[in-house]
């Protein structure tokens, strides 16, 4: 009996996989591995380049972080203060941007606080805040949270001394859309989740098109002077691919339901 | 209701179709957990019989630590786990971080108390029917131990049936070291997890209905290989 249970422990201890001839690690934020645009890339890049990228899906806070401490070789992420700090500490070697999408406001298709009739994205966050409706924002210091407490400075308002209402659930997200689904609550979304998510309930997109609302993705490769395992060398191969003609046309004929989620515009070196 | 009832729908035709994702993920969640298992019990059950043959003055508290352990926070031990790996860790020059060598080193820091305090408390009760035999027959401390794990085998299988049980099911701790990549760390919990933020409750629940059907017949096979509850063999 030992022996049969041994051995079939140990031939599923064993057991591996085929890899690609190059195998990197690439951080990247929620909101883009959710709009399913990674989907399309990585198995182009996989048979042009013969290179597996492997994702690691996480706010942009998380992805910054693991950048710093080498843990993978490039990031592509959104928040460009955060961005441009990384590389000036020397994490990064530079900064290329690629494409961008944008942030739209959802919310309860009743819409208590009026967000419909907005004239900006300020204006939406003032009749939110005004009509104390309720609102869930990430609260995970990503991309997308960053924008929002932004957003929140250029309204004049200050997001820390706000009442019950506001709920920062420190989440990805799908797992806040989630949250303001079942609150029936206002939410700051990259376009690109909200169209892919399949739990919409009561909610609907109320205001978007402000240009303030675009997000712009840049790819990082990590400095391989801070440390020297990292493989620069695919990052780069992987930024010229991203930034080729065939990139181009994937990105910007990328749609759901037919919508454009992201517009290509990284510039030629 | 409708998500339950399209989960089970889902999951029943992710499992009739043998859907090729989903065998992969499987397979993987049961080769880390099983390799998680076996090196942890290697670590607890020798540890468990040593605590029960042998008298030192610390016992005491290692067995009361060991049996707190159990409730050993999984986000903590990934935590611990991903800043002594990551590359600017000590352990970083291994480059463990986010394979699943770290999953399983994971694991077996949250099941080895778990399993060790269950054998413990299996051997002990071994060990009071033994003494007075093992005593008299004037044996070393090794062949008390190997006596003791060996007849009480039975015990020692729930032990780490439950330690394998929590290891298949956690997520915690894998999600931060293992990174939940695609065809490389992706296990049946974490791509739950995924699922659950996507929204998509119905792929999300099929996924855990496959778990809970995997752990039963891991059980079940477990028990059969080693003829439990057959008349004639303890």
């Amino acid at each position: 009996m030992i022996r049969k249970l041994s051995v079939a422990l140990c031939a599923l201890a064993i057991g591996t996989a085929a890899q690609a001839a190059d195998v990197m690690k690439m951080a990247v934020t929620t909101s883009f591995h959710n709009s399913g645009l990674a989907e399309v890339l990585l198995p182009e890049i996989l048979t042009d380049l013969d290179l597996e990228v492997q994702l690691l899906v996480v706010g942009t806070g998380q992805a910054l972080k693991l950048g710093e401490a080498g843990d993978v070789d490039a990031i592509l992420v959104h928040s460009r203060a955060a961005e441009e700090a990384f590389v000036e500490q020397g994490f990064g070697t530079h900064r290329r941007e690629i494409m961008y999408n944008d942030f739209v406001f959802i919310g309860p298709e009743a819409d208590p606080a009026g967000v419909k009739a907005a004239e900006s994205a300020v204006d939406s966050l003032q009749k939110i805040a005004t009509a104390e409706a309720n609102f869930v924002s990430r609260g995970d210091d990503s991309g997308t949270h960053k924008m929002e407490l932004s957003l929140w400075s250029k309204a004049g308002l200050d997001a820390g001394t706000f009442g019950d209402w506001y709920n920062a659930v420190g989440a990805g997200m799908g797992a806040a859309l989630n949250t303001a689904a079942g609150l029936d609550a206002y939410i700051l979304s990259d376009r690109a989740s909200w169209l892919n998510f399949g739990n919409k309930a009561d909610l609907g997109l109320l205001y978007s098109g402000d240009p303030v609302l675009f997000n712009q993705y840049a790819f990082l490769p990590v400095n391989p002077e801070k440390h020297g395992h990292v493989r620069n060398d695919l990052a780069m191969k992987l930024e010229d691919w991203l930034t080729s003609d065939k990139a181009k046309g994937l990105i910007d004929g990328y749609t759901i339901g037919g919508e454009t989620l992201f517009v290509f515009n990284a510039e030629p070196m | 209701m409708v998500d339950l009832w399209s989960g089970l729908v889902q999951a029943f035709w992710l499992v009739v179709t043998f859907n090729s994702e989903l065998v992969e993920i499987a397979l993987r969640s049961l080769r880390v957990s099983f390799t998680a298992l076996l090196v942890a019990s290697l670590i607890a059950m020798p540890l468990a019989a040593i605590l029960a043959v042998k008298r030192f003055r610390w016992r005491r508290v290692v067995i009361a630590v060991l049996n707190a352990l159990m409730g050993l926070p999984p986000v903590v031990v990934g935590l611990v786990v991903y800043v002594l790996l990551s590359r600017s860790g000590p352990l970083g020059v291994l480059g463990l971080l986010f394979t699943p060598t770290a999953m399983v080193i994971a694991q077996v820091i949250i099941i080895v108390p778990l399993i060790a305090s269950i054998a413990h408390q299996s051997l002990r009760d071994l060990w009071q029917e033994y003494h007075d035999l093992l005593i008299s027959m004037n044996v070393t401390q090794m062949q008390k131990v190997t006596t003791l794990l060996w007849d009480a085998r039975r015990a020692l299988l729930t032990a780490a049936l439950a330690g394998f049980g929590r290891a298949i099911g956690e997520v915690g701790a894998i999600m931060i070291v293992g990174g939940n990549i695609d065809h490389a760390t992706r296990v049946l919990t974490t791509a739950i997890a995924l699922e659950t933020g996507k929204g998509d409750f119905a792929l999300a629940l099929a996924l855990g209905f496959v778990l809970i059907a995997l752990a039963i017949s891991v059980s079940l096979a477990i028990h059969w290989l080693s003829r439990t509850e057959r008349e004639g063999s303890w």
